[in-house]
Formats: C-alpha cells, sequence, structure tokens
C-alpha cells in the first residue's frame, strides 16, 4: 500500500511495515529535544518520582532560548537548574544561549531526513523542514520519552499543501502561512500532518521552507513536512551531516492524501493578520495605514538568515518612523548577518538588535509590548497578550511588510519600497 | 476510581466558547512562576470571575479546539489545581488533549457540549462516553475514551502508569 511521507517515517519508527492514518502505534524516538521553559525545571522532579533514568543520552538535545533574555530571580533559577541537570546527567548536546531551539537544531546537525523526532515546544512542527517527522509534545509526555525512548502515536492523515507558480518580489512563505490560516483554520489540519510541495516550496531556501513547517502549528497540525531535495542536502553538508541520507524520504506515488490544497503563489499578496488570531490575515491592503507603535523581527518563524536579509532589502538607505527590535533567531544567524553587512544596515535604518532567543515573542524582554501598545511582528502567534500587556495588540506580517511598516510608521505594502530598493 | 466504573460527579459546569487558547488559560507573563501563582490568572482576559469562582469537582466545558497555542502543560495543570474534574469540547488541540490525560485529567470529546449551560449539574462517565445533566434531565453522548488511556487516566496519569510499570519490571 502506497503511504505519504510521513506514513513511511511512523511506520518505521514503529518497526511495521506499513501504517494508515488513524493507527494507534508505539514509535521508538530517535531525538527529543527540550528548551529550557518545558525542559529540566520541568522533567528532572518527574523523572525523580518515578525512579527512571534518561533512556538514550546521546538522543537527548538541550537547547535554552526561553528565559534567557530575563536577568530576574526567577529565570535564573531557571537557567541554573537546567545546567545541574545537564551536568549531572553528563548530557554533551546542550546549547546554552547559542538561540531558538527550532533553528539551533538543525543549525547543530541533529536533523536528518527519515528521523522520528519529539520536541518539547508546539513548533517542533519545525524540523520537518529537513524531512524528518518531528511533532510537539508536552513535559510530562516528554518525561515518558526520556524514561522509556517511546511513544504511542495515532497516525494522523496528511494533507498536501501545493504551492504552485513562483513568489513574487516581496512576498514570503510567511505570506503563504498566513494566508492557509485563513483559508483552513487554525483548527483546519487539526491532528494531521501537512505536507508541503510544488514548484514555488522547491524553490525557497531552507529557511524559508522552516517558516512553512514552523506555522504548521498554527493550522493545529501534529507535523509538517517537505521531502528532501538538493537544497536539503545542501543545508545538511552545511550543517556537518555526512551523509545527507535524503535518498527515498518521499512519498509514495499513489499515496493517499486526506485533502490537496493547491494555490497559486504567483497570485499571493503580502498577508497581515490583524488582532487576536492568525487567522483574522487578509491581504496587505485591508489593514493599509494602520498606525502601530512598534516593530518586531523576532522568533524561530521571522528571525533567520533570510529574514533578516528581507528586512535589510527594505530598511537599506531608509529610517524607521517607530521602534524597530531585531531579535536573530540563533547566535549563528547572528553572526552571519553581521559578516555579510546586514545587521549593520538594520541598524543604521534605526533598529535595536536584541540578543538571540524568544523574547517578545512570549512577551519578555525589551521588546514587550506595553498596555495598549500595537505593535507588527514577524512571530507566528498573536493571541491576547502573548507578546505583552493583556491590553497590548499584535499585527501579524512577514519581515518585508514589518520593515516597510517600521519605515512608514503604519502598516505598508513592502512592495512599494522594492522597486526602488538598492540592493 | 478504577477503570471499571467511573461516575464524576461535577456540581457546575463552567462553559467557554470555541478557539480557547493556552496563552489564556496560562498566560506567558506567569510561566517563570510555579502553577499555583499563575492559577489565579487563568483565562482572566476571558471571565475575571473564573479563577476566584470555580470550585472542586467543576467540570470545564468548551467549543471547538480546545487548548490551541503554546504545548505549555501548566494550561491543564492551572484547571485541575482550581479543582477542575473533567473537561467537554467539542474538539481538542493535539497537544492540548494529549497533555491533560498525561495528566490524569480527563478529556472527552463531547459533539453536543453547546447543550450545556453554565452552572449545570453534570455527571460523567468517560468509559460509557455518557454526559448526563443533573440540571436539565438530558442525557448526551461523548466519545470514550479508548480503553489504554482510559488505564492511564485512572491510575492517576501517564507518570504514575509509568511507575506501575517500572515496578512491576523492577
Ligand atoms: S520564538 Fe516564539 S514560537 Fe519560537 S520557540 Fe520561542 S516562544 Fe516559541
Amino acid at each position: 500500500m502506497a503511504m505519504t511521507l510521513a506514513e513511511k517515517i511512523i511506520a518505521r519508527a514503529a518497526g511495521e511495515a506499513r501504517v494508515r492514518p488513524g493507527d494507534i502505534v508505539t514509535c521508538r524516538v530517535d531525538l527529543a529535544m527540550m528548551h529550557d521553559s518545558g525542559g529540566p525545571r520541568r522533567i528532572k522532579p518527574m523523572l525523580e518520582r518515578i525512579g527512571a533514568e534518561v533512556w538514550d543520552l546521546s538522543k537527548v538535545v538541550i537547547i535554552t532560548d526561553h528565559f534567557v533574555h530575563e536577568r530576574d530571580g526567577d529565570s535564573v533559577a531557571i537557567q541554573k537548574t537546567t545546567r545541574e541537570w545537564v551536568a549531572a546527567q553528563g548530557l554533551d548536546n546542550f546549547h546554552d544561549s547559542e538561540g531558538i531551539c527550532h533553528i539551533v537544531l538543525p543549525e547543530r546537525g541533529y536533523l536528518r531526513p527519515g528521523m522520528f523526532v519529539v520536541g518539547g515546544d508546539s513548533h517542533s512542527t519545525t524540523g520537518g523542514a529537513y524531512g524528518c517527522l518531528m511533532i510537539g509534545i508536552g513535559s510530562t509526555e516528554m518525561a515518558g520519552v526520556l524514561a522509556t525512548g517511546e511513544i504511542w502515536v495515532r497516525v494522523p492523515p496528511t494533507v498536501l499543501a501545493r504551492a504552485e507558480g513562483r513568489l513574487g518580489a516581496g512576498v514570503a512563505a510567511k505570506d503563504i502561512m498566513l494566508m492557509l490560516c485563513r483559508r483552513i483554520g487554525i483548527s483546519g489540519a487539526n491532528y494531521k500532518a501537512v505536507e508541503y510541495a510544488g514548484p514555488a516550496v522547491e524553490a525557497m531556501p531552507m529557511s524559508e521552507r522552516m517558516v512553512l513547517t514552523n506555522m504548521a502549528a498554527e493550522l493545529g497540525a501534529k507535523a509538517g513536512i517537505i521531502a528532501p531535495d538538493a537544497v536539503t542536502a545542501d543545508a545538511l553538508a552545511e550543517a556537518g551531516v555526512a551523509p545527507p541520507g535524503t535518498d527515498g524520504w518521499r512519498g509514495d506515488a499513489g499515496a493517499a492524501y486526506e485533502r490537496t490544497v493547491a494555490f497559486d503563489a504567483d497570485q499571493l499578496a503580502p498577508q497581515v493578520a490583524a488582532p487576536h488570531s492568525p487567522e483574522n490575515s487578509a491581504p496587505v491592503d485591508a489593514h493599509a495605514g494602520t498606525p502601530v507603535d512598534q516593530a518586531y523581527i523576532g522568533a524561530c518563524t521571522g528571525a533567520k538568515l533570510e529574514d533578516l536579509r528581507m528586512a535589510a532589502l527594505i530598511l537599506r538607505g531608509r529610517k524607521t518612523a517607530v521602534p524597530l527590535f531585531v531579535a536573530p533567531a540563533s547566535v549563528r544567524t547572528a553572526e552571519t548577518a553581521k559578516g555579510d553587512g546586514t545587521l549593520a544596515a538594520l541598524e543604521e535604518a534605526g533598529a535595536r538588535i536584541l540578543p538571540s532567543g524568544c523574547g517578545a515573542c512570549i512577551g519578555l524582554g525589551p521588546a514587550a509590548l506595553g498596555a495598549e501598545k500595537v505593535g507588527i511582528s514577524t512571530t507566528s502567534r498573536n493571541f491576547m497578550g502573548r507578546m505583552g500587556a493583556a491590553t497590548s495588540a499584535t499585527y501579524l506580517a512577514s519581515p518585508y511588510t514589518v520593515a516597510a511598516t517600521a519605515i512608514a510608521g503604519h502598516i505598508a505594502d513592502p512592495r512599494e519600497f522594492l522597486a526602488d530598493a538598492t540592493p | 476510581m478504577s477503570a471499571g466504573t467511573m461516575t464524576l460527579e461535577c456540581p457546575r459546569a463552567w462553559v467557554f466558547g470555541d478557539d480557547i487558547n493556552t496563552d489564556v488559560i496560562a498566560p506567558s507573563a506567569y510561566m517563570m512562576a510555579p502553577v499555583k501563582t499563575l492559577a489565579p490568572h487563568c483565562l482572566e482576559t476571558v471571565d475575571p470571575a473564573f479563577a476566584s469562582s470555580v470550585g472542586p469537582g467543576d467540570a470545564f466545558v468548551a467549543g471547538e479546539n480546545l487548548g490551541i497555542g503554546s504545548s505549555r502543560e501548566q494550561a491543564p495543570q492551572a484547571l485541575m489545581l482550581l479543582g477542575i474534574q473533567v473537561i467537554l469540547a467539542k474538539s481538542f488541540a493535539r497537544i492540548f488533549y494529549r497533555n491533560a490525560l498525561n495528566l490524569g485529567l480527563p478529556a472527552l470529546v463531547c459533539p453536543a457540549a453547546d447543550a450545556i449551560r453554565a452552572g449545570d449539574a453534570l455527571a460523567v462517565d468517560p468509559l460509557a462516553g455518557r454526559v448526563e445533566n443533573r440540571t436539565t434531565g438530558e442525557t448526551l453522548a461523548c466519545e470514550p475514551l479508548p480503553p489504554h488511556l482510559m488505564a492511564m487516566v485512572a491510575d492517576g496519569g501517564l507518570l504514575a502508569h509509568l511507575e506501575k510499570r517500572l515496578r512491576a519490571r523492577a
């Protein structure tokens, strides 16, 4: 029986010849990733309570990113607990304040096509851009994985999202996701795997593909996945993975998709999601002219190298009208962006560069929104109060649109700024 | 509680709408604090009276897609700490659903949840997949919990269940 890519990976991890959507199977976990919020501070007491040891330390990765901006008592205590547990376990795969977990994980070569991976974060779907199946789980479930190396899963049906054509100038993967949030809804792919394909996806660099899989979480999906190709192989080689192992990890011809959502990337305009849901999206025209108090380019969704370059394309040689904060997604991203002049272009335009971490995406650090403030952000969620005060409001958009808005002081179509951009 | 029979008597139902996300159930601002500090702020942007008025054994009833967003386990934990003993929703976001069950909090898919009014007294049988509304006399069907999940919930959640397994192995 023909299987989709997601089904193939689950079948392999479960030791079954084939699986069907709806089957409940137990999978062996190839890799488990945790961050400082859901990680050791919550896992340690649970493992102690049940008297369990970590099943395989070489398969566990810990990355601190959530509370690294703050310097108060609580976050210091959380980081201390994390470091002490890592040291006591003798865990080698530890990345402390090096960037956001979903970015650092593939950057350091942990992900490979075909792997079955769990992550202690809802955006763990991001990893699927590398052709693996990566699902998000809660802390108690993570403790279970650490104790046994296994997890039960219900095999998800796969939804195929097919992007025909090619994205226009000033339009990004983020715009595709905001459009999909509206079109299929923030629960539209609940319990399902979303596989992205089509010429517009194939043409994307990895960091853009990671926006598609990252925001599969906003569709409610269990996983987002993209079949590995030459672009994936190059990225794996760059991360030091050899051999890349991209072969064979694609859906079978004739595999059954639950539903296909096809759209024309050529026709897509920049999108903006109004408060307080990613589903409230519309083409930028609908919101053009709406004033904002501040702009944020950050998070796993929106501050990777490619994201910073998009912003620089708009900002170079211009000045921001409202405060613009930029928190590169990882230390390595910041270094590369420094080396190629991207960060300098952002700073000259007036951007304030912040340390790498989750920061304002969860309402922490200097870019958190104050009471009654309106922000525009490259992050993935604009739920009420998420980015700061309960009375603040956030618009979501691509790095292009956020940069254009920072210059204009109100929501603006980035394509107007690209026409005369100095490359 | 044994896995054989189980009727949860809920003095009052607390009824919420669709798309209640984990950022409002467990606000980010209190994420670094222990759950007992966070719990009084549970759902404060949606219903400021909820956290101070909900009582032991009450039922939490919601519409579609309950628990979307962040994977934070503090969301079901806060509900449990406030006294909620069962959750009924027309549908759940995947991670929230798993988290609730893993913590030993029964979460049931109840397509007819709309028929429940705020303050109704309920008797819920997760195994049979049945909700009796003591206030209106109505009986509603919900999806029964699969036996392997029921066993875990009856043990008090995933950890207690694992502990039992590890002990049996030792
Ligand atoms: S940047 Fe935001 S979305 Fe990404 S892992 Fe951190 S908190 Fe989650």
